[in-house]
């Protein structure tokens, strides 16, 4: 299988900055992956997404995306954040319509189609992430949850061929977190794009990911590569067994280690 | 009585401006006050009244430079904002210029305005858009400059260029301030349009008003004043209007202000 997503020994330094963000890393994702990448704050975890979505340079080394040197910034990649960033003045629906005013080829029929398909089609992925009737409500009437549901929305609208999640859940209460992890995977199970999601939260993305990238502390490396192969569609319940436990222990051993910290046994 | 809010700041504002000039009657009244000090409203009034069919030339032309000079400072404003908001090398480059433009008092500009294009409607006019300019840029600018990065982010990754964010998100993003400015920026512009017609032309209410002064009619003089602060409400009011309908995503709070 070639990858969709290769990292070649890619380094970066940001400008005017004195240690690396990133040092050497190599990651290789196959299309349709489902791939977490976990580790301490300021280890480079939204650097390397800037990276794929070609936002900046690498310093050294290549990145790769569907076989093509990525030189800047890429079309139609879904990004979403942990803050929700819904424009204020369009209503819900709209802000989920906005990449289709943008991505071609829906942005030369947004015109014609923006009261018809381009809205059914935002509704009925509204109703997947259960906000069906909100599309007409202003995005300051919506909770944080509710925003962060449509922040996915606008980053799935146009079908991308992957999608790039920098801790979206990471401001939301713990169970509002865990329902969005059950809506994320259906999502993903939909049309399996290929889903690189930035967290620090490791049930996450033993939940969410196919495969766990995790990064040392800065200057960030990657330290460790770990298949997570428990069946889809994965269930909350399945996150405390004892398998899933450990998994989840093990990476959190690991992290500490990697820092000095000696963790009191469990 | 009860009466929904919107009513009641109405009738209060409506009360306030009868009662200071109630005020001002029983003052003039009691203290015997001169005209030449100070006219009572009544007199003012009744001059206003009397002079109007004469004056009303004089309150159209500064009306049409006022409403001229600020549209084109409007329109010089919005394209020097986006450009200094949008390039950090443009911001760079002339926001000191600006700055220091803007320190340099406007009655300084008029004689030179006046040497280069003759007494009367253009210096009126080029006043009050370099006076009203300012804010209009200031506030633009600011209003691009606060776009989120992370949004910025969404869109570049989707692919969109530096015109699609401008469109969709920074100029949006931008009216409530721009709008904010406008409201001041029509002010400024009768600050620059009389400023000038006082000292160079022959028409318009600031002319009145300083050969007025000149002949020590006074009533005459706060007759003036009266039509400018009309003219000034009015095209306030106006804009506060447009404001409400263009930008009423970012006055969501009024909304809730229901008691
Ligand atoms: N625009 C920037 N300019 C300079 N340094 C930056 C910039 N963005 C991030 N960094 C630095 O790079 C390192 C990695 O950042 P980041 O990728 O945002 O970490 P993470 O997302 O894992 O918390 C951090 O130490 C941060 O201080
Ligand atoms: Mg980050």
């Amino acid at each position: 299988m070639t990858a969709f997503i290769e990292l070649d020994n890619v380094s970066l330094r940001y400008p005017g900055g004195d240690v690396l963000a990133l040092a050497s890393t190599d990651m290789k994702i196959g299309q349709g992956d489902f791939v977490a990448v976990v580790g301490p704050s300021g280890c480079g975890k939204s650097t390397i997404l800037k990276l794929v979505a070609g936002l900046i340079p690498a310093t050294t080394g290549n990145v790769m995306v569907d076989r093509h040197e990525v030189r800047g910034p890429s079309k139609g990649v879904g990004m979403a954040f942990q803050n929700p960033t819904m424009l204020p003045w369009l209503s819900v629906r709209d802000n989920v319509m906005l990449p289709l005013k943008i991505v071609p080829p829906f942005r030369q029929e947004y015109g014609s189609k923006k009261k018809t398909e381009f809205a059914d089609r935002a509704e009925a992925l509204l109703k997947q992430v259960g906000l069906a009737g909100f599309g007409d409500k202003r995005p300051w009437q919506l909770s944080g949850g509710m925003l962060q549901r449509a922040s996915l929305c606008r980053a799935l609208i146009h079908e991308p061929r992957l999608l790039l999640l920098d801790e979206p859940f990471g401001a939301l209460d713990q169970f509002t977190r865990e329902e969005l992890w059950s809506i994320m995977q259906s999502l993903w199970l939909d049309k399996k794009p290929t889903v690189i999601l930035v967290t620090h939260d490791l049930r996450e993305a033993c939940y969410l990911g196919t495969r766990i990238y995790m990064m040392s502390a800065r200057p960030g490396r990657i330290l460790d590569i770990r298949d997570v192969d428990f069946a889809r569609p994965r269930t909350l319940a399945m996150t405390f067994t004892p398998e899933f436990t450990a998994i989840v222990q093990h990476l959190r051993m690991q992290i500490a280690d990697s820092r000095g910290v000696a963790l009191e046994a469990a | 009585m009860k009466l929904d809010p919107r009513s009641r700041q109405r009738l209060l504002s409506v009360l306030s401006v009868l009662a200071l000039f109630l005020l001002w009657e029983l003052i003039c009244r009691l203290f015997n006050v001169s005209d030449l000090v100070l006219p009572k409203p009544s007199q003012i009034f009744k001059v206003l009244f009397e002079r109007l069919p004469a004056l009303m030339p004089h309150a159209t032309q500064t009306l049409f430079t006022t409403v001229v000079g600020f549209g084109l400072g409007v329109l010089a404003g919005v394209l020097i904002g986006v450009m200094i908001g949008s390039s950090k090398l443009a911001y760079d480059v002339a926001y000191p210029l600006l700055v220091g433009f803007n320190s340099i008092p406007k009655v300084a500009v008029v004689p030179i305005f006046v040497v280069w294009f003759g007494a009367g409607t253009v210096p009126a006019i080029l006043t009050a858009m370099t006076i009203s300019m300012f804010p209009v840029v200031v506030n633009v600018a600011t209003g691009l400059a606060t776009t989120e990065p992370e949004l910025e982010d969404v869109l570049r990754a989707l692919g969109a260029s530096k015109t699609d964010i401008l469109w969709n998100v920074g100029l949006p993003r931008t009216m409530p301030y721009l709008f904010a400015s406008l409201k001041i920026a029509i002010s400024l512009a009768f600050v620059g349009s009389v400023l000038s017609e006082t000292v160079a032309a022959n028409r318009g209410i600031g002319n009145v008003m300083m050969i007025a002064s000149g002949n020590f009619d006074v009533p005459l003089v706060f007759a003036g004043l009266f039509i400018l602060a009309f003219l000034g409400v009015a095209l306030y009011a106006i804009f506060s209007f447009i404001e409400h309908k263009v930008t009423g995503w970012a006055q969501r709070k009024t909304d809730f202000s229901i008691a």
